[in-house]
């Protein structure tokens, strides 16, 4: 049904035929080529947004392409268009081919390529998953519940955003993959005031799937109440402290720690060329005993979920670090190739107008055995963070960043004071051997996060348990 | 023909923007090519406004058909979202007639062939400076030329074309306290005013290798130098503390500043929108309204807001020809002759600052806590290279601590500020 889809969208109406993708990929992966694709892709997304209780602008986009990827050696030629016709294809084709002196092979059948047998969403439009005025219906909740939440509230933004994402990936081989892929997202951010004082506070959610996803236990009001409930402890907040300290992570959100400090640095393509701070460490400790670490891109309707990866590979769970020692990497069809491996599904593009990379789907570590209250209550002094923006990393020093938008001081074991946001920083290859407590509370993040790398971005998960780091560099004003 | 469309299915009012751009992008790595990437992006976008209610849509798809369907799109959102009294097009009279060329428009005839010879260049010179410069991320030689085009129900009709080269190269080095990375790049309209590969190459090398042996410094108290690249990030937090947007919302730290001091009484900062060549210019902004140079900052007092019409209209004043942010925002050095180098030896003693990650900037309260790397400098002279630390404050407090700006002005960007001194921040780290 999903070939069909894709098929119909995508294929029938430039009326092309299988015959005439056979021709394609004989004129442009002839013998001289090691491989490559062509990847179809038709997005529909809108996004509604609510400002001072009224829904006053809201936009529709399509885009349409199809991008054609030649690789010979290590070398990639691409060119892409955004009319799907055989013409434009056989013209890109012949563009992307030129860094090859390749001959050409008359034609090359097209087969169905492996696909999952249970699809992680269904195929569904979320566009259309609810009328126009339930939209709005939604947002204004949203916005009520902010308001009606504690009368410092001054300011509401609102946001409601859906994708819908068909794919088809036609391997230089023939192979033919098809996936149909949707997300949706909603986010809120309110403003506080008292005495003079503004924070700001925020929230949100969402994951592949249609806005139902929330209606479903009123979601939605809850990322509202959540917003808020941020926004006034930051009024309450006091100057960071400054300097190396013990750190108590909350669960969920704040495991952007692993996607930042390990995960990308474990990203094939940078430890193919040697350049990530984790190159040629597999089979070492790079973590403290117990902390295993997986890219999950298997699971049910989440964010960073795909069932097959933009590659055309079936996505899977990959164990990156296994009580405490690095077992793998992630890796896309070039890169497992040129180091002698196989794809992990980690092969990711922002579109059609993008070139495929190793990146992140779900990432998270797996539950220990302390209670969270357990852990707080070993520290006689330290930060505890719960909530973060986003991060960074220098793959090739190591050192990484993240910033909390929530966290207090424990003082004697005991949460006590909010303190203003500050950046965290450390070194990937050293910050979880100093890990020495893992919480049983594993938690995914709601569904917000978006990767960004070589200015592509793609939807991703993080999670983790709470977690106890014994020295990092908290980035606040306080002298500790 | 689009604009029809939405009047046809209803609109009182529309506007539309139609960009195509064509670009190439060749990456090298170690000597080979990595990449060789043809560029090829068309979008239009209509906005369509049924009285003070308001719908937008875009595509990649020029058939009639998609155009079509788009401005229906457009109509139909229009019809769902509720009135914003100062939702509209832009008052006609502050439109651009007609307005003066640039200079924005230099096609590099650089085929790919010789795009791959010249990124060859700039490695095989980066890997020359030093045999521990031993890896590579590439280099890179990319040339893009666009052409956009915006008009409106009112009859407002304009359009330019404009072009943008890049050099760059990333390099590896690697010593007793691991590897470092780091890159240097060129990036202008015009192919001509390119740096020499070779001197990227260089500077990359240099870069990567200054960084070797980074320590962490002890948690204090100290001057901040920025370099220029970093100085940039700076301004842009001041920018977007007085776009339109953040003061409507509320959202500022610079709330209702205008009139205020906020930087020190010597310092001025300025938007040249018109510079010819410049990468930021335009000869109108996003609907079409002209760009005038004037200032941001005199004598250290705000004097206006980044504005388009809505946000204007929304705080009851006129628009500043900002629809799209600010252009050429540009800070006067002072005192005036004074250099990196001169900086350094005003500062003594402090942290000179080559690098910064992650985002740990809160508009709304001004506190700021970013990741750092640099050097740490004894006596006006670079000691060792330092990693792992943060710079933390509040921008209100940096701002009026800025002791001085200087003379070594980076136009590679649509801010242009040379090197900025602060008084003090808290730096972080063991």
């Amino acid at each position: 049904m999903i070939d069909s889809l894709a098929r119909e969208t995508l294929l029938e109406p430039g009326g092309i035929t299988d015959d005439g993708l056979a021709s394609v990929l004989g004129a442009t992966f002839g013998r001289g080529t090691d491989g490559g694709d062509c990847y179809f892709q038709f997005i529909s997304q809108e996004g509604w947004s609510l400002e001072d209780g009224l829904v006053k602008s809201a936009s529709f986009n399509i885009e349409r392409g199809v991008g054609i990827r030649v690789i010979s050696g290590e070398q990639t030629g691409f060119a892409y268009s955004d009319e799907i016709s055989l013409p434009a294809m056989l013209e890109a084709g012949r563009t992307a081919r030129s860094i090859a002196s390749a001959g050409q092979t008359g034609s090359i059948p097209v087969r169905p390529g492996a696909a999952r047998d249970t699809a992680l969403y269904l195929p569904d439009d979320p566009l259309g998953s609810l009328d126009e005025a339930r939209k709005i219906e939604l947002l204004k909740h949203m916005d009520a519940v902010a308001r009606a939440a504690d009368p410092r509230v001054t300011q509401v933004i609102c946001s409601l955003a859906g994708v819908r994402e068909v794919v088809l990936v036609l391997t230089a081989d023939g192979e033919m993959v098809t996936d149909v892929r949707p997300l949706v997202r909603m986010n809120v951010q309110v403003l506080v005031e008292q005495g003079g004082r503004r924070e700001s506070g925020s929230s949100g959610g969402g994951g592949r799937s249609g806005y139902a996803f929330f209606t479903d236990d009123d979601r939605a009001g809850a990322y509202a109440r959540e917003a808020v409930r941020q926004a006034l402890v930051n009024l309450e907040a006091v100057d960071a402290p400054a300097g190396t300290m013990k750190v108590v992570l909350g669960p969920g959100w704040p495991g952007v720690l692993l996607h930042e400090a390990i995960g990308h640095g474990l990203e094939g393509d940078f430890n193919r060329k040697g350049t990530s701070a984790f190159a040629g460490r597999i089979g070492e400790r790079v973590a403290a005993p117990g902390i295993s670490i997986v890219d999950d891109g298997t699971m049910p309707g989440r964010r960073g979920s795909l069932n097959v990866d933009d590659e055309g590979t079936v996505t899977q769970q990959t164990t990156l670090i296994e009580d405490g020692y690095l077992r793998g990497y992630m890796q896309d069809r070039l890169n497992a190739r040129l180091s002698g491996t196989r794809s992990t599904g980690n092969g990711r593009r922002e579109s059609y107008a993008h070139l495929p990379m190793p990146r992140m789907t779900n990432t998270y570590m797996l539950p220990g055995a302390a209670g969270p209250g357990e852990i707080l209550a070993s520290v006689d002094r330290g930060l505890y963070a719960v909530n973060f923006g986003g991060g960074q990393v220098d793959i090739t020093s190591g050192k990484f960043v993240f910033s909390a938008s929530e966290a207090y001081l424990i003082e004697n074991g005991r949460v006590t004071r909010p303190v203003k946001g500050a950046t965290l920083i450390g070194n990937g290859p050293d910050v979880l051997t100093r890990v020495s407590m893992i919480g049983n509370d594993l938690e995914l993040d709601t569904g917000v996060g978006t990767c960004g790398k070589e200015g592509q971005g793609v939807p991703v998960g993080v999670g983790q348990p709470t977690l106890r780091i014994d020295g990092m560099t908290v980035g606040g004003t306080q002298a500790a | 023909m689009i604009l029809d469309h939405a009047r046809s299915c209803g609109a009182s009012a529309a506007q539309a923007a139609v960009s195509h751009n064509v670009g190439l992008a060749v990456t090298v790595r170690r000597g080979e090519v990595e990449t060789l990437e043809y560029e090829r992006d068309q979008q239009m976008g209509l906005v369509a406004y049924f009285g003070q209610s308001k719908g937008a849509a875009s595509t990649t798809d020029f058939s009639p058909e998609a155009l079509r369907q788009t401005a229906e799109a457009a109509c139909r959102i229009a019809r769902y979202t509720e009135p914003d009294p100062y939702a509209g097009l832009p008052d006609p009279d502050e439109q651009a007639r007609d307005w003066p060329d640039l200079q924005l428009d230099h096609p590099w005839d650089c085929p790919a062939g010789r795009g791959i010879d010249l990124a060859r260049e700039v490695e095989t010179a980066g890997f020359a400076v030093d045999p521990r410069v031993d890896n590579s991320e590439g280099a890179s030689v990319s040339t893009r030329r666009a052409m956009s085009v915006l008009g409106d129900t009112h009859g407002f009709m304009g359009g330019y074309r404009s072009t943008r080269h890049s050099i760059s190269c990333a390099l590896v080095a690697r010593g007793d306290g691991g590897m470092q990375r780091d890159y240097a790049y060129g990036t202008s309209r015009d192919p001509s005013r390119l740096p020499a590969g070779e001197a990227i190459g260089r500077e990359a090398a240099e870069r990567a290798l200054r960084r070797l042996g980074a320590r962490k410094l002890g948690t204090r108290q100290c001057p901040v130098l920025f370099v220029p690249e970093m100085a940039r990030s700076l301004i842009g937090n001041f920018t977007r503390a007085i776009s339109g947007g953040a003061q409507y919302r509320k959202s500022s730290f610079l709330l209702d500043a205008a009139g205020r001091e906020v930087f020190p009484r010597w310092m001025r900062i300025f938007e040249e929108p018109l510079l010819p060549g410049a990468l930021g210019s335009a000869p109108f902004d996003g609907e079409g309204v002209r760009t005038r140079p004037r200032d941001l900052v005199t004598a250290g007092v705000l004097q206006d807001y980044i504005l388009d019409s809505y946000a204007a209209r929304r705080l009851g004043l006129r628009t500043t020809g900002n629809a799209g942010g600010a252009r050429n925002v540009s800070v006067q050095p002072h005192p005036g002759e004074k250099g990196l180098q001169a900086l350094l030896s005003d500062m003594g003693t402090g942290l000179l600052v080559t690098e910064m990650i992650g985002q740990g900037v809160n508009l709304v309260t001004g506190d700021y806590s970013r990741g750092a790397a640099g050097f740490w400098v004894e006596n006006g002279e670079i000691a060792y290279p330092v990693e792992e630390i943060t710079i933390a404050g509040n921008l209100r407090d940096v701002f009026r601590g800025i002791a001085a700006v200087g003379n070594d002005v980076d136009i590679r960007g649509n801010i242009r500020t040379g090197s900025i001194l602060v008084e003090a921040m808290t730096v972080a780290g063991d």
